[in-house]
């Protein structure tokens, strides 16, 4: 007989790699229809376009690099396209998504040598790359739908992605423009060019796009995305330390802060409500392949993220500072792994 | 550790990180009770079952063996003998497959049983308490016990534990799914249990004994607690079920607190552990005196009709055991011994059970999936999180794969249990253990193989050292000898004088009777010689070596003029060397004397001069004169040739010379061959000085500057030197001349003359202008010209005795010396 030999264990846990990245995308979907919810239709068209492009930019660089391209398979390239659409503004011409993508698989993962090789964030690098090349298509996201003057139906969405021109001949520009003249921005932005132009944090507050204490919309989107986060501990898909590092360290440094100079910065209910906080929390910065692995270097890994973030939100020159974060964080991170190696059983502390 | 032990009493218990929670599996076979086999067709018994060295063989093939009849005879340390596990007929003694993921044969003993099943006799003692440490651990030891947890060390070892044991801890865990092994023994057989365990605290006398259990198994923790009710230093402990807490280090961490220091053991913390079932075994081993011939094997697996745990013998094979509980094959069959966790896939069923298989697991597919292909790592850092040991798997696995054996080292590979739940978490399906043994295994081969090349190495450099050891002794002993000879030959001066003399004597008489063409050589070879060494030197050098040498030579002759009239017989034996070559050169003087005042007498008394004059140029060389005075001496000693040569002149040559002129080198070797440096020196020198008496023989002329000038030609190197001493040469020539004309004339008068005292200084006037150069010689050649007027018969005669007491001194010392 023709046994089958194979060293232990015989016995695997069954969750594979491409169920741990399906996980994921599943855990997004909270956030994704919270933001579809609130600024339309055409954050699914990123995604849609994000992906698309990640996928087969995916399987023309696993055919180049002769592997077999059922590797798209672990669902990898699917989770980045993804990552990356979610980050878009929802009205970006198409090719912002294309390129990013494209650029994401091939530059920022492939080039490393594909899976588990990569040293920066994919998603992030890609994002990265459109908003330092494309400026100001970057930064024209929508005010949540019930604050603009237009009527904004889907099809017009999808005609200004792709053509730049609503069905009325409106554009993007127009939308973003409130009743009273004002260009309505995020609230991250609204709050950095409100302190900069000296108004009090307060002042700022006043804008329509707050409600009370918090950005319409924007608190909703990172509530779902916490929730998403919450079902992937609960999974054990991620571990706690990075989300919840992120999370309890850009909150204490803003209260800090704010306690100091409570008129010239945003409060940390604000901070950690706002942009992509929780998105990064838990989606971001849990990346396995580019985060730090060991217990004590994701705490690390994960302040560090927290207080780029946090100084580049408020000295920096772009109101959301994640992605900037993320990618310099990525470059410690074979550092912080090596300093950072637990004690073994058995052996003496140091 | 007082205060730990009553923290443990206290129920409080530890974590240990990590771990994973696979299915456990555990129900398949834990419903029926142990089940007792019948006669397997015939038994594998490998003689090595256990962590340490087989044992000898005692039976032979043909005999006919008892139940429980040892098989094998201990003789060292670690080793442990097996027993025939039924009565019968020892049909083989081979290789056979083993019981080792290898699937290597290795030796075993085959019995075919004669279905009697014939106990061999028991030796039970009940009473073991009453036995010594000693006999109760050989009893152990003879009774073939192991650690039937899975390491099977031997377990006599283990009890004889020199360091005091504060804690036994006995390990009913099972952590592994599907085995049931341990829980089934515990429900059945808590009483035995707990009496093997009495066993053990007897011998190691612990403050405390605690029985884990997994809070999996209550049945097994209600038994047990029934048969420790009572005993006090009892603690029957439920464990949270995680995988690996029944890792002997993790179940010590969950216990105590406390972790097992790394290549430590754990007698370090004052703690052993043993199994359950190894308990068991103690107890029928002592207390039945029944040996370790069968345990409990549960046979499990979703491809066995009716799982359950059955009462093994060690030997049986697998195939009968599976076969026993209705095995439904797969297509491409997968048969593991041990759990899934850390058994291994056997590679066939002819594998024989041996003492530390606790479990023969037929799984199907879907229970336990094979593995699939490999996917890349993600570095999702779950096998960090489910590690018990805290290591980096996904760091060990890198370097590991990448063979960087050094780095995987730096990340504790050696620290790694083995345990599978990095493998087991895996999401990429990466084999991680896998590659954590194979780098295990090439780290041992290359310490094995860098062992050997040291010890390679180390043979070599001492053969090395050894060779170059003797080669030196040797160099020493040469060195020794040829100082000693060094040594022997500066004190017996006289010995080497005296060859040397004889050599220069030899070479004399030789000389006279020499054809022409010898001559001729030597005289070249002479040449050449006094050539070099003159040539190498600056002038000034040379002149004023010369002026020493002369001035040296003239305080020495005054010394030797007052010895001489005070006609001491006196032998200076502790000469320093200025003296030594003083005496010489007042002994050549004196020699010159005697040969004035044997003037035209034969030639044999000349040889003595030479003689004289080889030997103080030899103890000058030895002494270690630099070549400037070497050259100087030279120059003294022509000069004094020169003289003789005078003294010579007119008289008869022995022998004839041909002319001194433009010689080739290539015949100095051929006639210098085996000489030493200082011989060809003091042959040259005599050969140059009879050169010049033989050139002045040839001349026949009176004339002291023709000798001289044929030196000067023949040394025209030298001229400087040369120079510097010809006036006074020529001066004392001149005179010395003068004086042997007269003397020969008066000699050959045969007149009786009047001896006049001043003679002797007058003499000894004369000698010294000849070695020191003045410009004024019209006084000196006037006084000599007195003396010689005075010269009387007398005076010859007496110079004559004195020259022979000289000579006779000089062959005394040369002697006595010797």
């Amino acid at each position: 007989m023709n046994f089958k030999v194979s060293s232990s264990p015989h016995n695997r846990i069954k969750r594979k790699t491409s169920d741990v990245m399906l996980a994921v995308i599943l855990a997004c979907i909270p956030g994704i229809l919270a933001q579809v919810w609130y600024f339309g239709i055409g954050v699914l068209v990123q995604i849609a376009l994000a992906i698309t492009a990640a996928l087969l930019t995916e399987i023309i660089c696993l055919r180049q690099r002769n592997r077999s391209f059922m590797q798209i398979k672990d669902n990898s390239a699917l989770l980045t396209g993804l990552l990356l659409g979610i980050c878009l503004p929802p009205l970006a011409p198409w090719w912002i998504a294309v390129i990013g993508a494209c650029f994401a698989i091939v530059i920022a993962k492939q080039i490393y040598g594909g899976l588990g090789q990569n040293l920066f964030n994919p998603a992030m690098a890609g994002y990265v790359v459109l908003l330092v090349s494309f400026p100001l298509a970057m930064t024209l996201w929508l005010p949540p739908l019930n604050l603009i003057e237009y009527s904004l139906s889907a099809w017009d969405m999808i005609l200004v992605i792709f053509t730049g021109y609503s069905d009325q001949g409106y554009s993007l520009a127009q939308f973003r423009t409130s009743l009273d003249g004002i260009t309505m921005a995020t609230p991250l932005d609204a709050i950095k060019t409100g302190l900069s132009n000296q108004q009090t944090y307060q002042e700022i507050l006043q804008q329509n796009i707050f409600n009370h204490d918090f950005g319409i919309g924007w608190m909703q989107v990172n509530l779902a995305y916490l929730l998403g986060g919450l079902w992937l501990l609960q999974r054990k898909i991620i571990n706690w330390r990075i989300p919840l590092t992120f999370i309890a360290s850009l909150f204490l440094l803003s209260g800090i802060c704010y306690l100091a100079s409570p008129q010239s910065i945003a409060d940390p209910l604000m901070q950690i409500t706002s942009g992509a906080t929780m998105f990064a929390a838990f989606f971001i910065l849990t990346d396995p392949v580019t985060a730090s692995t060991t217990p004590k270097g994701r705490i690390i890994y994960a302040l560090l993220v927290a207080s780029l973030v946090f100084v580049i939100r408020n000295w920096g020159g772009y109101p959301e500072a994640v992605a900037f974060a993320v990618l310099l964080a990525n470059m410690c991170v074979p550092l912080i792994d090596y300093y950072t190696k637990p004690r073994t059983y058995g052996h003496v502390k140091g | 550790m007082d205060s730990l032990i009553e923290k443990i009493k206290s129920g409080y218990l530890w974590d240990f990180p990590g771990g994973v929670f696979p299915p456990e599996r555990k129900k398949l076979s834990n419903h029926s009770p142990i089940k007792q086999l019948p006669l397997a067709d015939e038994y594998i018994i490998p003689v090595k079952q256990h962590i340490g060295h087989p044992a000898n063989i005692v039976v032979q093939i043909g005999d006919s063996v008892l139940k429980g009849q040892a098989l094998t005879q201990v003789q060292g340390p670690m080793e442990l003998p097996v027993h025939a596990p039924t009565s019968g007929e020892i049909i083989a003694i081979e290789p056979r497959i083993s019981a080792h993921p290898s699937g290597l044969e290795e030796l075993a003993i085959v019995l075919k049983p004669d279905s009697l099943d014939n106990w061999c006799e028991k030796s039970p003692t009940p009473n073991y308490f009453t036995l010594s440490k000693v006999e109760l651990l050989d009893k152990l030891k003879q009774a073939g016990i192991s650690g039937l947890g899975g390491a099977s060390f031997p377990t006599y070892v283990k009890q004889s534990n020199s360091q005091p044991i504060e804690l036994l801890i006995i390990n009913g865990v099972e952590c592994e799914p599907y085995i049931t092994a341990d829980d089934m023994l515990m429900r059945e057989h808590a009483n035995e249990i707990v009496s093997g365990i009495e066993i053990f605290t007897h011998l190691l006398q612990p403050k405390l004994v605690v029985i884990a259990i997994e809070n999996n198994k209550p049945e097994a923790i209600a038994a047990i607690e029934a048969a420790c009710s009572g005993k006090t230093k009892f603690v029957v402990r439920a464990i949270p079920t995680k995988y690996p807490a029944g890792g002997e280090k993790q179940l010590i961490q969950v216990i105590t607190g406390q972790e097992v220091p790394s290549r430590g053991i754990t007698a370090d913390l004052g703690i052993i552990s043993q199994n359950i079932g190894t308990a068991y075994a103690a107890y029928k081993a002592i207390v039945q005196g029944e040996p370790l011939i069968e345990r409990v094997v549960t046979v499990t697996g979703e491809q066995v009709n009716s799982a359950q745990n059955v009462w093994a013998r060690i030997g049986t094979p697998v195939q009968f055991l599976l076969d026993n509980q209705g095995y439904k094959p797969l297509k491409k069959p997968r048969v593991i011994m041990g759990g899934p966790m850390m058994g291994f896939a056997l590679h066939s069923l002819a594998t024989p059970v041996a003492k530390m298989t606790n479990c023969i697991l037929a799984p199907s597919d879907k229970a336990l999936p094979a593995p699939e292909n490999e996917q890349a790592c993600i570095r999702c850092g779950y096998c960090a999180d489910a590690c018990p040991a805290s290591l980096l798997p996904q760091q060990l696995y890198w370097h590991s794969k990448a063979k960087e054996y050094d780095k995987a080292q730096d990340y504790k590979l050696f620290d790694c249990i083995e345990c599978g739940a990095c493998a087991y978490v895996c999401p990429s399906e990466i084999p991680l253990v896998q590659y954590y043994r194979i780098a295990k295994a090439d780290i041992k081969t290359e310490q094995l193989e860098h062992e050997k090349a040291e010890k390679a190495k180390e043979r070599f450099n001492a053969r090395n050292e050894r060779l170059e050891r003797e080669k030196q002794e040797r160099l020493d002993k040469h060195q020794q000898a040829a100082e000693s000879r060094k040594k022997a030959m500066a004190k017996d001066q006289g010995a080497q004088d005296k060859v040397a003399a004889a050599l220069a004597r030899v070479q004399a008489k030789k000389q006279a009777k020499e054809t022409p063409e010898q001559q001729e050589t030597t005289n070249k070879t002479a040449q050449n010689v006094a050539d070099s060494a003159v040539s190498q030197d600056t002038s000034a050098k040379a002149t004023a070596a010369a002026a020493i040498a002369r001035a040296k030579a003239k305080k020495a002759a005054q010394a030797k003029a007052e010895q001489l009239a005070k006609d001491t017989d006196k032998t200076p034996t502790t000469e320093d060397s200025a003296q030594a070559k003083a005496k010489a050169i007042a002994e050549k003087i004196k020699a010159k004397r005697q040969a004035e005042a044997q003037a035209g007498s034969d030639a044999p008394a000349e040889p003595d001069n030479a003689a004289v004059k080889t030997e103080s140029d030899n103890k000058d060389t030895e002494q270690g004169l630099t070549p400037a005075q070497i050259k100087a001496k030279a120059i003294a000693e022509k000069i004094k040739a020169k003289r003789q040569a005078e003294t010579q002149a007119g008289s008869d040559a022995p022998a004839e010379a041909d002319t001194v002129a433009g010689k080739t080198e290539s015949d100095n070797k051929d006639t210098e061959q085996g000489l030493t440096p200082a011989q060809i020196k003091a042959k040259a020198i005599a050969d140059k000085i009879k050169a010049k008496r033989q050139a002045e023989a040839q001349t026949g002329s009176d004339v002291p500057a023709d000798p001289d000038n044929a030196a000067g030609k023949t040394e025209s190197d030298n001229k400087d030197t040369e120079q510097s001493l010809t006036p006074a040469q020529i001066k004392a020539k001149a005179i010395a001349d003068k004086i042997k004309a007269k003397r020969q004339a008066e000699a050959q008068a045969g007149s009786n003359e009047q001896a006049e005292p001043e003679n002797l200084a007058n003499q000894t006037e004369t000698a010294s202008p000849k070695n020191e150069p003045e410009p004024s010689a019209a006084t000196d050649v006037k006084s000599t010209e007195t003396a010689e007027n005075e010269l009387t018969e007398a005076e010859i005669r007496q110079q004559r005795v004195k020259a022979a007491i000289a000579k006779a001194k000089a062959k005394k010392q040369a002697l006595g010396d010797k």
